[in-house]
């Protein structure tokens, strides 16, 4: 049973399933992290007093360049698939999935120094909010992580069977991480510096 | 598969078949090998193996969570009293000596909403009704992504089965309500496993609601245009896009109170709460509040969730049965979508009485008057449809009919818990609980009997037996309202709900207290009738009368399809020359003209 | 959609892009060392947060050459989040616990 669009584009309506899909996802997630930065809102205006400068702000920043460079490199992958050029394909992609695996060790310094001065969640709302909202951005990137993990494993079988599916694949995982990196750079200034 | 092939052979002797439709045949025969019986009916990729499923496992848990209502109901029947049959095996720390403890209570009724809103209703009218029905409706082959709907179902079935496992947990399962507020659900026992059983059940339903949108988008056959899909198409679109930008704020609110009970933090706690005379150590600084605004800005969408497919089912089933072209379709249209827009912007109405100001209020009285206004339509539509009608009065259209006026007072009895004054003498009370379960329960549930009868055919090929139909009906719709309609009575008498001895201990409810009694075994009466349908159904699969593609003499596409489908629905790609309702039309042959019969009548 | 020629063109984009959201960081960080009021400071962040977050969108998500569903769709989840937004001034807004002076009452509670 064939299932069609999955390649070709719909004529009314522009878009392949698979896009149009990862879109709607993204739609949720808008609401999803929405939601979380609503909760920031209330706490912060609810608040007596809000910290400032507990966080790291070089560390910050760094990860968000890390991220941007991330996001860069991963619409490059896509371009050099749209080009042709699997192996520059594979060396973005892997470029990608390196700087998202860096983010996260910064991210585990930066865990790890707060709790080695016992400043869980539990610590603050500040610090409630601060873990709540880049535990579950640190949980998007590690499964933006598992599907490069796929693309570049056992999934780049497709790219001889199917060179557009494959290419349609490697974009629409492109929409997931830049998003990831959309709210990351909402989250920066949010969190760390206001 | 077998009945696939048989069916393709029959068709095939009677005309020429077009090279196109001859090849998608072809490769359908040939491309899938035969599939063990794992993948065939467990792990199925099929819209319709995984719509059955979902189908029965809701209906699973509409009769458990109706179950822990007949429960609910003796207690508060006779508070206090021993409960006959299954008092003794409830162990002491839900009844001791059979006597249910508050707690117990507490439990029944938190679980009660949750098993029937999200592990019932849903599930039966979004996964079991969608997943079947919209795919052959549009004359699509299966789901644009059918092991996402696989995926989505084991989840849901997750989801489930975490929420059934909570009840045997040290402290019981959930006890704060269906609507979980804190600080109470920050600290009672029960509340982890709920939320993350309603994790399990949100994810499942955003894969689902993805799938159901590109799935609507994406596949709709050849001169299937927007304007030409049936209703309950319509319905499950507006639906799902519901389900889709509704669930993640709850899902986040989720995540918080999880953090609340496991990680110390208090998104919910305010500072110097005092628990049990001690002040809770926790940060503090948190807002109840917030829980209540993400909980309802979910939970009000969500009933609109829980109606609009109903409206769907009862809309092609009062089409069929009256032979007629539904009344104003394109208000219907306008209608739902304009109804689901609007589903975003009225939750505080379900909060009023948390201290909102007046601007707020106002804000939310006229958007919750100004929804009112497409679900009236809608009816109204409903109801014009009869006018004029050759109604056929069998087992589904007995329900569908029902459906109007039951819904008709769910939605007027709205009207008063909707505009904050008289909200204020209503809110909590048995007013609020008779107002929603008439849209549920006669309203919701019995569309959703009316397509399980309507559509059984389809699925099996079999008609279930009108005699037990419509025992069922009669004897369901006569106590349904002995259940439901004696608790406007109660409400605006004051009685509070979630009271474990029924309200018994206040003054103000002496004169309406009795009413529970005839409540009691209005509802035990009501769990009887549902032995006719229980009957029915499995009887019906075996030994109801065969029937070929077209039982309903219907006009929309799933009745071209074999019944049941086989693999890939249809067995040539689905053409649409007009609109879904086509009954009647003056000059034709028959009181019915398919969406899928070609202008001339010869097959192509 | 996007041919092979298309995207070369594009490449020159992307890193012109990628370059100007790497600017716009450092833009961030130091308004931040200006100890701006909080109102203002909040504005600033946004602002730039806003121009970067578009950029990422309409050049990296190509959005500025997609179609209308994911246009709909997007501007059905701008409402729905501008409404998510608004629930914090919702529940702190308008007045909750202040007392409200009721002529009658009050003469009431003089006797």
């Amino acid at each position: 049973m064939n299932i069609p669009y999955v390649v070709d584009e719909r004529p009314d309506s522009g878009l392949t399933n698979g896009k149009l899909g990862v879109w709607l996802f993204l739609a949720s997630e808008v609401m999803l992290f929405g939601a979380l930065f609503s909760t920031y809102i209330i706490l912060r205006t609810g608040a007596v007093d809000w910290p400032h400068g507990e966080l790291n702000v070089w560390l910050g920043m760094a990860n968000t360049f890390i991220l941007i460079g991330s996001s860069v490199t991963m619409v490059m992958a896509w371009a050099s698939l749209k080009m042709h050029d699997f192996g520059k394909h594979r060396l973005y992609l892997t470029l990608t999935f390196v700087l998202a695996a860096v983010f996260l060790v910064n991210k585990y310094f930066e865990y790890s120094d707060h709790l080695s001065r016992g400043e869980g969640p539990w610590h603050s709302t500040f610090l409630a909010i601060y873990y709540t909202l880049t535990g579950l951005h640190g949980l998007h990137i590690i499964g933006g992580m598992i599907v490069m993990a796929y693309l570049l494993g056992p999934g780049a079988a497709l790219y001889k069977k199917n060179p557009d599916q494959f290419t349609n694949r490697v974009e629409n995982t492109g929409l997931y991480w830049h998003f990831v990196d959309l709210v990351w750079i909402f989250l920066f200034p949010v969190l760390y510096l206001l | 598969m077998d009945q696939h092939v048989t069916a393709s052979a029959r068709e095939h002797g009677a005309h020429t078949v077009d090279v196109r439709h001859a090849h998608a045949v072809d490769v359908h025969e040939h491309a899938h090998p035969e599939l063990g019986f794992w993948r065939k009916y467990v792990f199925s990729q099929d819209h319709k193996v995984i719509g059955i499923q979902y189908a029965i496992t809701g209906l699973l848990f509409l009769l458990f969570g109706f179950g822990l209502m007949m429960v609910m109901r003796w207690q508060l029947a006779y508070p206090g009293k021993p409960i006959p049959l299954i008092g003794n095996w409830l162990g002491q720390d839900r009844a001791p000596m059979g006597i249910m403890l508050p707690e117990f209570y507490n439990q029944l009724g938190a679980m009660h909403g949750t098993i029937m809103v999200f592990l019932g209703v849903v599930p039966l009218a979004v996964g079991g009704f969608g997943n079947f029905v919209m795919p052959l409706q549009i004359g699509a082959p299966d789901m644009a992504f059918p092991k996402i709907n696989m995926t989505s179902y084991w989840v849901y079935f997750l989801g489930g089965v975490t929420m059934l496992v909570s009840f045997f947990q040290r402290g019981g399962a959930a006890q704060s309500g269906w609507t979980s507020y804190p600080p109470l659900a920050d600290i009672a026992p029960g509340q982890t496993l709920w939320l993350v059983g309603m994790v399990f059940l949100i994810t499942s339903s955003l894969l689902g609601s993805i799938n159901f949108i590109v799935t609507i988008v994406q596949l709709r056959a050849k001169g299937l245009s927007y304007m030409r899909l049936p209703f309950f198409v319509w319905a499950q679109f507006v639906t799902s896009f519901l389900l889709l930008l509704a669930f993640p704020p709850l899902e986040a609110a989720g995540v918080l109170q999880l953090m609340d009970r496991l990680a110390g933090t208090s998104f919910f706690l305010p500072s110097g709460l005092v628990v049990s005379g001690k002040v809770l150590p926790v940060a503090g600084q948190g807002n109840p509040l917030m829980w209540q605004h993400l909980f309802w800005f979910l939970a009000h969408p969500e009933v609109y969730v829980l109606i609009l497919p109903a409206m769907g089912i009862v809309s092609e089933i009062i089409a069929n049965n009256t032979r007629k072209p539904l009344w104003g379709y394109k208000a219907l249209v306008y209608s739902v979508v304009f109804l689901g827009f609007m589903s975003f912007i009225v939750w505080a109405h379900h909060m009023f009485m948390t201290g909102m100001g007046t601007t707020m209020s106002a804000f939310f009285q006229t958007t919750t008057m100004i929804i009112s206004i497409p679900s009236v339509v809608i009816l109204t539509a409903l109801l014009l449809s009869l006018w004029g009608a050759s109604i056929r009065f069998n087992g589904p259209m007995m329900f569908a009919l029902a459906f109007l006026p039951m819904f008709a007072i769910g939605g007027l009895t709205g009207l008063p818990l909707g505009l904050a004054p008289p909200d204020i003498h209503l809110h909590d009370t048995y007013y609020v609980i008779g107002h929603f379960h008439y849209v549920v329960a006669p309203g919701t549930i019995f569309a959703l009997f009316a397509g399980v009868y309507y559509w059984f055919p389809k699925a099996t090929g079999r008609r279930m037996n009108e005699l037990l139909a419509h025992l069922h009906f009669w004897g369901s719709f006569v106590c349904i309202n002995l259940v439901f309609f004696p608790m406007f009575i109660e409400g605006l008498a004051g009685m509070n709900r979630r009271m474990y001895d029924g309200g018994a201990q206040y003054a103000h409810n002496a004169g309406v207290v009795h009413w529970n009694v005839v409540q009691g075994y209005a509802s035990w009466g009501l769990g009887l009738f549902q032995i006719f349908f229980i009957i029915n159904f499995f009887m019906s699969m075996r030994r109801g009368a065969p029937v070929g593609r077209n039982p309903w003499d219907a006009t929309t596409l799933e009745w071209s399809a074999p019944s049941p489908p086989g693999h890939g629905n249809f067995e040539a790609e689905p053409v649409v020359y007009r609109g879904p309702y086509e009954y009647s039309v003056p000059g034709a042959q028959k009181d019915f003209t398919p969406q899928f019969e070609p202008e001339d009548g010869k097959r192509r | 959609m996007h041919s092979a020629d298309d995207v070369k063109k594009s490449v020159r984009k992307y890193l012109t892009v990628g370059a100007l959201l790497f600017m716009f960081t450092a833009i961030t960080v130091a308004a931040n060392q200006v100890h701006l009021a909080i109102p203002a400071a909040i504005t600033v962040a946004l602002i730039i947060a806003t121009i970067k977050g578009s950029m990422v969108a309409s050049v990296f998500m190509h959005l500025s050459a997609e179609k209308r569903w994911i246009y709909g769709a997007l501007i059905l989840t701008l409402v729905g989040f501008i409404v998510l937004m608004s629930v914090p001034g919702l529940t702190v807004m308008d007045s909750i616990g202040t007392p409200i002076q009721v002529p009658a009452a009050a003469e009431h509670a003089k006797h």
